[in-house]
């Protein structure tokens, strides 16, 4: 079976995309400044329509995470690391992804993280790794 | 205050067979427990002018056993009023909907119902079934699942990790509601384990989500719940003459709708939920003799305990360690039934059923000990949450 991946929109293909040049985008607005995540029509907090997409830095901190024991997927084979990352931009922008390059037992809620990016289908799914100096 | 609440009552419930695999048509679930529900109340179906269900057609997976056009098409009471969704202020939103409408007088008596059927849909679709296949994610889901975060074990066990790191909660707190569900199953005739649980069985049982291991799960099963909902001045007609007052709903979604991108200290869009339905009511926590509290997970029921004002946030843990207190005869008895955790995942319904059974004083072996009169109810989490609050009149 294949790996789950995200159906490509319109709306989301910036964001599902930008892994092809390595890189983390967002929405963000332009009136109030907001990162605005996931995608949406408008700005959630000011309601302004002028929405503009930017690249952020690709670093970021685990706020929580789990260990995942199950297979769910015959694609996806355990253990690994699920983790809410906080972007460094926007501590309230979140993305749910994998750790990886590190045991699964080595992941801290406030490690910091940098992007890395996995091909499926149509789409590149962002991942973290540990920050190393 | 004057509230819709006080125009409505409980008058009848229901419960179809529950099992593991029952390789039935969760239709004739919903049927039987419509049927019960209707029995129980003393009313027929030509006294039935409403039908409400979560979570709205039945489905591939399980998950939606029956809606209101596969009842309906069964028990023909051409409903004046009748409504089905999954939007709703927890499972037993389709409860509220159902008050709001007897209340607004669209309707006198609601047969309110909730069937599921993942057991079976799991052994079928193992059996080469259909089973929808696509690896195409559509929906909020994209933001977890191409991630390999595929279970509410993994969303919810993250929330888990952190409420362990912020406040001290320990795995063996978490067990403690994972053991007193276990204790009160084996009382429970229709619960599906019923063998004792230790909390060495909980500690070694194999991980599923961290920190989430087998025990904090609860189980799929098959089975349907039904209850009546009646105007207070209908409910004279019905069998029982001590119907239940729904006392307070809990509805409100007081933060982001997300997983991920909201709270994540606790339990997410619970708290809205808590905090209205305590803003409709002069009852207080310390009013409440039995709480049937959601556990699709062991820190949903941990979580709703500290929203809901039994204990401070963040003392989830300690309020539940070594289990004296959620017992059947401590100062808060909690999830008689044994929850879904061992009575079975019945999608948040065995709750507002056991939640009347108490009240009525029907536990058998089971039975809270000191006639409790007020109990209060919740469902869901993560997905919206609600509270109902409910007691005798």
């Amino acid at each position: 079976m294949d790996r789950p991946y995200p159906a490509i929109t319109k709306e989301n293909a910036f964001f599902w995309t930008a892994g092809r040049d390595n890189v983390l985008r967002f929405q963000h607005c332009v009136a109030c400044h907001h990162y605005i995540h996931p995608p949406r029509p408008r700005c959630p907090y000011c309601l302004a329509d002028e929405i503009e997409i930017v690249e952020v830095s690709g670093r970021g901190s685990i706020a929580t995470y789990s260990i995942n024991h199950h297979q769910w997927h015959p694609a996806l084979p355990p253990p690994y690391a699920i983790a809410y990352v906080e972007i460094a931009e926007a501590a309230y922008v979140r993305l749910t992804a994998r750790i990886v390059n590190c045991a699964p037992d080595e992941v801290r809620i406030d490690m910091p993280v940098r992007v890395t990016f996995e091909q499926v289908g149509p789409a590149w799914i962002p991942m973290f790794e540990p920050e190393r100096p | 205050m004057d509230k819709f609440e006080d125009r409505v009552r409980i008058t009848g419930i229901g419960m179809s067979e529950v099992g593991r695999r029952l390789d039935r048509d969760p239709v004739g679930l919903a049927v039987d427990a419509c049927l019960a529900a209707m029995a129980d109340a003393g009313l027929t179906r030509n006294d039935v002018d409403g039908l409400s269900s979560h979570p709205g057609p039945q489905t591939l997976d399980g998950y939606s056993g029956a809606g209101i056009q596969d009842v309906e098409q069964v028990l023909n009471v051409h409903p004046r009023w009748f409504n089905s969704g999954h939007e709703s202020s927890g499972h037993g939103g389709a409860l509220v909907q159902a008050a709001l409408a007897v209340a607004a007088g669209l309707a006198r008596h609601v047969l309110v119902y909730r069937s599921t059927w993942e057991s079976t849909a799991q052994l079928r679709a193992k059996a080469g079934g259909a089973v929808a296949s696509s690896p195409v994610i559509i929906d909020d889901l994209q933001w977890l699942i191409p991630s390999g975060a595929m279970s509410a074990a993994n969303w919810i066990g993250a929330y888990a990790t952190r409420h362990m790191h912020r406040y001290g909660t320990t795995r063996e707190q978490l067990g403690a509601i994972a053991l007193n569900a276990r204790r009160n199953a084996m009382l429970n005739p229709w619960a599906i384990y019923r063998e004792p649980l230790t909390m060495d069985d909980y500690l070694s049982a194999r991980m599923i989500s961290t920190p989430f291991g087998l025990y904090d799960c609860d189980v799929p099963c098959d089975g349907a719940v039904a209850l009546v909902v009646s105007a207070a001045e209908a409910a004279r007609d019905t069998r029982r003459r001590d119907p239940i007052r729904i006392e307070a709903v809990g509805t409100q979604l007081a933060e982001r709708w997300t997983w991920d991108n909201g709270e994540i200290d606790q339990l997410p869009l619970i708290r809205g939920a808590a905090e209205s339905m305590w803003s409709r009511t002069d009852l207080k926590p310390k009013d409440v003799d039995v709480a049937l509290l959601y556990d699709g997970f062991t820190f949903n029921c941990l979580s709703w305990l500290e929203m809901l004002g039994f204990c401070p946030e963040g003392e989830g843990g300690r309020f539940v360690e070594g289990g004296q207190r959620i017992a059947l005869d401590g100062e808060l008895p909690l999830n008689t039934q044994g929850g879904q955790l061992s009575g079975g995942r019945l999608q948040g319904y065995s709750f507002l059923h056991e939640a009347c059974v108490q009240l009525w004083g029907e536990g058998g072996d089971r039975q809270v000990p000191r006639s409790p009169k007020v109990a209060v109810t919740t469902s869901g989490g993560g997905a919206p949450g609600g509270a109902i609050l409910l007691r005798l009149d």
